[in-house]
């Protein structure tokens, strides 16, 4: 069922489903509804991580070493803890200088130097190159393997396949397409390529899901489960010695070396700076990813060993490659579906690998070996008017396709030699001699480009000569003699045992050395050489990318330009329409209306060249502005002094944020009391105003009367009698003023002296009513009275009780009827209180006056027919007693109908001493 | 992200754990002929610890209260 068309039409389904998926993501990312801004696609991005040495050799390393096959995922997920610190960092540094590739944030850092960068990019093709074979090597074999489906099969040598019936060529061109449709739609190589991670992210799902599957299958349908597969394993003695750390062939140094080797991998590798920070579209993704990625690293690794385990014991006398197991396994069972996904999942893995690392590559080799050479040789004709955009795209397009022709043809020409299928540890090796620059490039401002020359150079030479010379002899294509006994027969100088270090593996052993010469000459030689201008300011740009987001650019370039000229530059090889616009949105940045009205100064230049350096690398930027612009070097101590005072005044600023915050706590608090005081003052004045009105209105008849009086002694008797009455009456009622208000105002202050003791109600209110018994008879009111026998007495004071008591009576009488007025007074006994009530059958209050009565010198009545009878203070003082006593007073009447006053005086509870309420503040209106 | 702070900190001690989990002493220690539900120590410390070292990172991330 699986025959040969079967498979490469799946083959080329799959592909074309990459095809489909990039296309869909490039179109949504330009409508700007990216699909990929998402931290779960950033985090399986970065599972490019995992190639076809994950999906194949895993197997085939623990067929070896158990458990050593781990080391490799472990290292990462180590450094994915530091990531939060030292990735961020390097996001953060790319994002603001537009950096592009590995060799572009080495060459930056140094003072944006084109050598630096060229060495970079040789160290990476000479290291990544076989890489890419290898995994064109894992898909041949893979091939080979499932057309021989159902028989088990070794893989053919390659070199016997012609070149076009071989199934691998077609696989390498289209990647090349693929990733020449996908990988150099912009100009701009600092856009992101956002189709492309799409397609990356898918498949890392399609190789993670076709790796449990047979993972599970080996588990628990060829066995039950990873009790039964371990136990089984046991019989075997050579595959329980797998099982002990002592028994592989990994012991804890090599473990702890591997493990290292591997965390510098995660970032060095050129494939996983680009997914890692060249494609990150936010920072934030970063949280997720740092647990995330190694998630998955656990997953894609729980069914190794049951895998290696299953193939062993089904595959015995060891003629199947334990590479294959994953492969053949499903093979060996018949599983035609099963076969047909790890095939995919395989193809998956390797593809990623070779298409992101050929975009890395290309970009390298493009703006850091490629460039330079033009701008050297002049070819590029600065000075003319040459449109050079297109030139850029072919070159990288170019690029692309000699990266992979070179991978393809490496691969053709090896074949099974050991300098292919070791390629990954040597590789990684490689990579890890960028890490000294990197890293000590973004913490520590004093190395030096000299240093970082040096070093890369040492570390690579040692490199070389200790695992890439070896392994080619190894293979046969050098003699093998210098690796017996060093090189010109010098002993101590053999590669494999460099100044009489022995005991440690290849990989350990050149690890320890290239790592010294590296990091010893890059320390040392930094330390002694100085640093140019540039490289001050790209240092501490670098370092301080943390701290100073918004640290100033000093620059070192001040020119004259014009604005045009330096449009018309930056678009000979960005494109003229682009140019155009990122000046355009720049002006509007900078508040100015259009480009034109941009003044050529420093920020100018600079930002033009960041635009350049998108496109060719920060060095070639540099060389192709400088020899537009005339330069005036600024001198260092200029430079320093700009920074110095950066650093001081954003020092002082955050000082004085401090402050001017604290300030305006403060005015809140102070705003806020003010407005309470205003209001306290205003109602001060109100009162004050009010009182000498009625204090007024008394002495104004006083003085009349005493006037006339006064001036015509001649009155008859009965007249003056009748005004002195009138005097008389005035002058009580304003001395009943006074002394109301001035108790009123002690209530209200708190000053007022209360003798607070037992009292019987009922006796406190015979005794008022007695007192005012002489008015009610006067005015022909009947009073009733309706009072229980037995009423607890209450905690109060008994001459302010009797006050309130008189006043009620009093108002009752005062508002009654004329003819056949009634007066009752009651009490009950409430739950909580005790209540006295005063009804009348008089005119009634309307519910609006029901609220004015208790008001300040407020008096209910028609004013025209009747003269104000009271002070209008007595309600008010009467609520402020009942008050103080913790009960309340108010008035139930209709209109025409009556008016009933009561007030409810808590009870006094047994063992208790009621506390009077504060006197409440003076509440106008209520 | 605002500058470490606490939560660096963290992060490293979490990775300083991790070299430890996984290097000469602790591993040794768990290098015996010994099985968990007829699992071999080894294989189960390994990955248990590397389940262990991930979930660490991962309390110590989504707790950054800024």
């Amino acid at each position: 069922m699986l025959t040969g068309y079967v498979i490469v039409l799946a083959s080329f389904v799959y592909v074309g489903l990459l095809f489909a998926i990039a296309y869909y993501g490039d179109k949504r990312a330009d409508a700007g509804r990216s699909i990929i801004a998402n931290p779960y696609i950033y985090a399986l991005s970065l599972a490019v991580y995992c190639t076809s040495w994950t999906f194949y050799g895993s197997v085939g390393r623990a067929a070896t070493s158990g458990i050593g096959f781990l080391p490799i995922y472990l290292g990462p997920t180590l450094m994915a803890v530091l990531w939060w610190y030292v990735l961020l960092k390097m996001i953060r540094i790319s994002k603001a200088n537009r950096i592009t590739s590995i060799a572009d944030f080495v060459a930056s850092r140094y003072g944006k130097s084109q050598l630096l960068g060229g060495l970079v990019t040789v160290i990476a093709v000479i290291g990544i190159v076989p890489y890419i074979s290898l995994q064109l090597k894992a898909v041949s074999n893979s091939f080979s393997i499932i057309l021989k489906y159902p028989a088990i099969a070794t893989p053919d040598s390659q070199a016997t396949i012609p070149l076009l019936t071989d199934n691998t060529f077609y696989i390498a061109l289209l990647l090349a397409i693929f990733t020449i449709l996908f990988g150099t739609r912009h100009l701009d190589a600092s856009e992101r390529h956002e189709g492309l991670v799409a397609a990356i992210a898918f498949e890392s799902v399609v190789k993670l899901l076709a790796f449990v599957a047979v993972g599970v299958y080996a588990t628990y349908v060829l066995y039950d489960g990873f009790a039964d597969i371990f136990t089984s394993a046991i019989e075997y003695p050579q595959l329980a010695k797998l099982l002990d750390f002592g028994g592989s062939s990994v012991d804890y140094t090599s473990w702890a070396s591997l493990t290292f080797l591997s965390m510098l991998a995660i970032m060095f590798l050129p494939r996983q700076f680009q997914i890692a920070v060249v494609e990150n579209v936010d920072e934030r993704h970063l949280n997720k990813a740092v647990w995330l990625f190694p998630l998955y690293l656990l997953i894609i690794n729980i069914f190794v060993l049951p895998i290696t385990f299953a193939g062993m014991m089904h595959f015995p006398a060891g003629n199947v490659d334990a590479d294959t197991f994953v492969l053949n396994l499903p093979i060996a069972q018949q599983q035609s579906l099963l076969t047909l996904t790890v095939f995919i999942g395989g193809l998956a893995a390797a593809t990623g690998m070779v298409i992101v690392e050929t975009i890395a590559l290309s970009t390298m080799v493009c703006n850091n070996l490629v460039m330079p050479l033009l701008l050297r040789l002049n070819m590029l004709h600065l000075h003319e008017r040459a449109d050079h955009s297109s030139l850029i795209v072919g070159i990288r397009r170019g690029a692309i396709v000699g990266v992979l022709m070179l991978g393809y043809a490496y691969f053709r020409l090896a074949g099974e030699a050991y300098a292919l299928v070791s390629i990954g540890l040597i590789s990684f090796a490689a990579v890890a001699q960028f890490a000294p620059a990197i890293l000590g490039g973004m913490f520590w401002k004093g190395a030096t480009r000299l240093g970082a020359i040096c070093g890369l150079l040492a570390g690579f030479f040692i490199w070389a000569y200790t695992l890439l010379l070896p392994s080619f002899a190894k293979s046969g294509w050098l003699p093998f003699a210098f690796v017996e006994h060093g090189i010109f027969g010098v002993h101590v100088l053999k590669p494999l045992e460099l100044f009489g270090l022995s005991g440690l593996d290849d990989i350990t052993h050149c690890l320890f050395w290239s790592m010294f010469f590296n990091i010893g000459a890059y320390i040392s030689i930094s330390l002694v050489t100085k640093q140019s201008f540039a490289e001050q300011v790209q240092a501490a740009l670098f370092v301080d990318a943390h701290s100073e987001p918004r640290l100033q650019r000093a620059e070192s370039l001040r020119g004259d330009a014009s604005v045009n000229e330096l449009i018309t530059l930056v678009g000979r090889f960005l494109g003229q329409r682009r140019a155009h616009d990122a000046f355009a949105a720049y002006a509007l940045k900078c508040g100015a209306k259009s480009a034109k009205e941009l003044k050529p100064d420093a920020e100018l230049i600079h930002f033009a060249e960041t635009l350049l350096a998108g496109a060719i690398g920060a060095g070639s930027a540099n060389v192709v502005v400088a020899s537009v612009v005339q330069e005036e070097p600024l001198g260092i101590d200029k430079v320093m002094n700009i920074l110095d005072e950066t650093s001081q005044a954003l020092a002082y600023s955050r000082q004085l944020e401090q402050k001017s915050h604290e300030l305006e706590i403060a005015t809140t608090e102070l705003r806020t009391a003010n407005q309470r005081l205003q209001e306290l003052d205003r109602l001060k004045d109100d009162f004050v105003s009010t009182v000498t009105h009625e204090l007024r209105t008394p002495l104004t008849s006083i003085r009349a009367f005493a006037e006339i009086l006064h001036d015509n002694p001649a009155l008859e008797l009965s007249q003056r009698a009748k005004f002195l009455g009138i005097i008389t009456r005035e002058s009580e009622r304003l001395t009943r003023l006074i002394n109301q208000v001035l108790d009123l105002a002690k209530i209200e202050s708190g000053n007022a002296e209360w003798h607070t003791g037992e009292i019987d109600v009922r006796e406190v209110i015979e005794d008022a009513v007695s007192s005012t018994s002489q008015m009610f008879s006067d005015k022909n009111i009947v009073l009733e009275l309706a009072l229980p026998a037995d009423l607890p007495t209450i905690n109060a004071d008994r001459d302010r009780l009797m006050q309130v008591m008189l006043n009620l009576l009093s108002n009752a009488a005062k508002f009654c009827r004329d003819d056949g007025g009634r007066v009752k007074v009651s009490s009950t006994l409430l739950a909580d209180g005790l209540r006295v009530q005063v009804t009348d059958n008089g005119i009634g209050i309307s519910a609006d006056d029901q609220r004015v009565i208790f008001e300040k010198f407020r008096q209910v009545g028609d004013t025209l027919t009747q003269k104000p009878q009271g002070s209008g203070l007595g309600l008010p003082i009467c609520r402020q007693i009942v008050h103080h006593f913790g009960g309340r007073l108010w008035v139930d009447s209709v209109s025409g109908q009556g008016a009933t006053f009561s007030f409810v005086l808590p009870l006094l509870r047994a063992g208790a001493t009621p506390t009077p309420a504060a006197a409440a503040p003076s509440r106008f209106g209520t | 992200m605002k500058r470490p702070g606490i939560h660096g900190q963290r992060l490293i001690a979490a990775f300083l754990f991790g070299c430890l989990l996984f290097n000469y002493p602790l591993l040794y220690l768990f290098n015996i002929d010994y099985r968990l539900f007829g699992i071999p120590l080894l294989y189960v410390y390994a990955f248990a610890a590397w389940g262990l070292l991930i979930a660490l990172t991962a309390a110590v991330i989504e707790r950054r209260t800024d």
